[in-house]
């Protein structure tokens, strides 16, 4: 079978014409669509139509024709990044080989193995990559919801207009005026990223409003790196940020986006930039797909990121429940690669060697003072399980704070043309 | 088969290491003259082509404040947090590119443990604390690496390196770009393969390419090599 199907597809590349032919059993080129081109989406779409050359017809549904990446857009809030600096198109994804859609998919039909977008088109697919990110659980944090409450209290972890409206009600902060965030309860994605903007917060304000407060309202006991944001926090910014944690009431908090006030376990409290991140679940179209289990997540198989719900389709980046590694970019661009390489070996034959997986998150706590984490994985028969890690210390030199700072820019580099091109 | 037996016991008989040899600073004083043509040490010493060596032992690799402008291989180095102790003094004269990428000491190596154990003895009394020569740890190493022959000799396979490499450019660019990450494209195998062991011996100091080479087998390090040295 796969000598066979290999054969064919030697001559399907020489005719062009193949590539439009109505599918005829085994007769067509395989085809991916892939829906998200986000971390995991627009890499998986990336690596699969790179390294078939050709042999694999590639579908990348995204929504919007540019992508702004959430890693650095807390830098661009603190005023280390412009905004556009964020930005991504898919110009270089198509001059690979992959078919771009700027459309919404709106359905997953997956005993025909179609997918159907909002304007109306239906793609067939050999196998689907769903890479749609996060979406939002209503009630979580209750008072706010994500249609009716985040033109007033922004969440901005889907970045885009959300990030550049709470970066703006933070410049328009009256002097002594409080930022308030409600952090959201786990699992979320990126769990350093609130404490990366908390810092980040702080480093505008005590800039230009240096009376200012931050309140941080935390429904859980830990965080990540937390001993490296407190530290930071103490040293860059003393006196200016208040962590709420459940001890405290932190996690019995309530919004009113109407009068503008924070309640924390029965005590209202006024304040001027309101950020809710509430609590998460898997992209809405995983969802609908079906492959979400009872708490919200798409659960997959470890040495290849397919759901354990359907051997035709993989769940990459935030939305799988994969096991021990976090909800990341660089987590949904690893991933991406052990399943590009898993499904092209399905449908190429091509060689399928062993997964493995890494992380690494930077976080900046103030100028020139960069920290990380991070970890490599391994598939075992239950999960993914992290096998080795590492974390910045505390009292590190400058020297090495600044060069973490550097290499963090350069990794953003380097996972942007990894992604996109 | 039999050779691969040789080399094995070769290397269980132990390999000679210059930190279990004694320097001797008389004879070092001369094995300087090879290194007096660009450092200066002693009473007046300054910073001349390569910096003075006065307390070298202890010093942070490229220290800022000895005023000396350093490469940016050695400037990382140090800030990943590499010091010169007798073990990293001696791997680096052994042959300094290998230790540190992209260094400006044009210096091809001291070959001869002993050359370089007495070369050390001597500068190690414009060091504090010269009582200690020529202690160092018992884990010195004559190289950066002990690498046995058989895994330097070893052939990577080029396609699998390219799968490996997948997780390899989530940071460092195929293109070649160096800031904030270095480049590592066409690279001699070797030199990769000794800075990966390097890492994964946790001599080198950077902690995230201590995780990833840490979990690559020889096998794999040799198939990187092969990769990366394919690329332009
Ligand atoms: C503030 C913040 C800071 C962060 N910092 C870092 C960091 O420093 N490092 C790091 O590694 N990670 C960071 N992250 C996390 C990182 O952004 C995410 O984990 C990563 O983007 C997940 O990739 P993904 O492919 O799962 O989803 P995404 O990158 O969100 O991509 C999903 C894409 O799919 C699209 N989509 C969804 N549904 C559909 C549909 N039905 N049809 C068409 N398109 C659809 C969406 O519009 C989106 O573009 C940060 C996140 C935040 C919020």
């Amino acid at each position: 079978m796969t000598l066979n199907r290999r054969a064919f597809i030697g001559t399907g590349i020489a005719t062009a014409a193949a590539l439009n032919a109505p599918m005829v059993m085994g007769q067509a080129k395989p085809r991916v669509v892939v829906i998200g081109g986000g971390a995991g989406g627009a890499t998986a779409a990336r690596y699969i139509a790179k390294d078939s050359k050709g042999a694999v017809e590639v579908t990348l549904v995204a929504a919007n024709p540019i992508y702004t990446t959430c890693f650095f857009s807390n830098l661009y809030i603190g005023g280390f990044r412009e905004f556009e600096s964020l930005q991504h198109g898919y110009d270089k994804l198509a001059a690979t080989g992959v078919t771009v859609i700027n459309d919404l998919a709106t359905g997953v039909d997956r005993a025909a193995k179609t997918v159907t977008l909002a304007g109306g088109q239906v793609l067939p697919y050999d196998r689907l990559v769903l890479s749609p990110g996060i979406d939002f659980r209503d009630g979580s944090v209750p008072g706010w919801s994500v249609d009716a409450h985040a033109e007033i209290m922004p969440h901005a972890y889907e970045a885009g207009p959300q990030t550049q409206l709470l970066k703006a009600q933070i410049e328009a902060m009256p002097q002594g005026g409080t930022f308030a965030m409600i952090a959201p309860p786990n699992p979320y994605r990126c769990p350093p990223g609130p404490y990366e903007r908390i810092s980040m917060v702080a480093s505008l304000l005590s800039q230009k409003n240096p009376t200012a407060k931050i309140l941080l309202v935390d429904p859980k006991e830990k965080f990540s790196k937390q001993g490296l944001f407190e530290d930071g926090w103490s040293r860059h910014y003393p006196g200016m940020i208040e962590r709420v944690g459940p001890d405290f009431g932190g996690d019995k908090v309530e919004v009113r986006p109407d009068t503008m006030e924070v309640v924390i376990d029965g005590s209202a409290q006024k304040v001027d930039v309101c950020n809710v991140i509430p609590g998460q679940m898997a992209g809405k179209i995983a969802q609908i797909a079906g492959v979400t289990d009872e708490k919200g997540w798409a659960p997959v198989l470890p040495d290849s990121m397919k759901s354990k719900m359907d051997e035709n389709v993989f769940v990459l980046g935030d939305s799988s429940a994969q096991g021990d590694m976090p909800k990341s970019g660089f987590s949904a661009n690893s991933q991406a690669k052990v399943a590009a390489m898993a499904i092209r070996g399905e449908l190429t034959g091509s060689k399928v060697f062993p997964a493995k997986y890494s992380n690494t998150c930077w976080s900046l706590l103030a100028a020139d003072d960069g920290v990380k984490v991070g970890a490599s994985y391994e598939p075992t028969p239950e999960k993914i399980a992290s096998t080795s890690t590492f974390i910045s210390k505390n009292g590190e030199d400058a020297g090495l704070r600044k060069q973490t700072y550097e290499e963090s820019v350069g990794w953003y580099e380097g996972i942007t043309a990894d992604i996109f091109g | 088969m039999l050779k691969r037996i040789i080399l094995a016991l070769a290397i269980a008989g132990g390999p000679v290491s210059a930190a279990e040899l004694i320097g001797d600073a008389d004879k070092g004083e001369i094995v300087f003259r090879k290194c007096s043509g660009c450092h200066e040490v002693g009473v007046s010493a300054r910073n001349r082509i390569g910096p003075e060596l006065n307390r070298i032992f202890g010093r942070r690799v490229a220290a800022e404040k000895d005023g000396f402008f350093y490469s940016k291989g050695l400037a990382r180095m140090g800030a990943d947090g590499l010091v010169w102790e007798f073990k990293t003094l001696d791997a680096y004269l052994e042959n300094p590119k290998a230790l540190v990428t992209g260094t400006r000491m044009n210096f091809s190596g001291l070959k001869d443990p002993q050359d370089r154990a007495d070369v050390l003895a001597y500068l190690r009394q414009f060091s504090d604390m010269p009582q200690n020569i020529p202690e160092s740890s018992p884990t010195a190493r004559a190289r950066e690496v002990e690498l046995p022959p058989e895994v330097l000799a070893l052939v990577g396979d080029p396609e699998y390196g390219e799968y490996l490499a997948n997780e390899c450019q989530t940071c460092h660019q195929v293109d070649g770009s160096n800031d904030g990450i270095p480049a590592i494209i066409g690279w001699p195998a070797e030199d990769f393969v000794i800075a990966m062991h390097a890492y994964k011996q946790k001599i080198r100091p950077h902690p995230v390419m201590q995780m990833m080479a840490g979990r690559l087998t020889e096998e794999e390090i040799a198939a990187l090599a092969a990769y990366f040295n394919g690329l332009e």
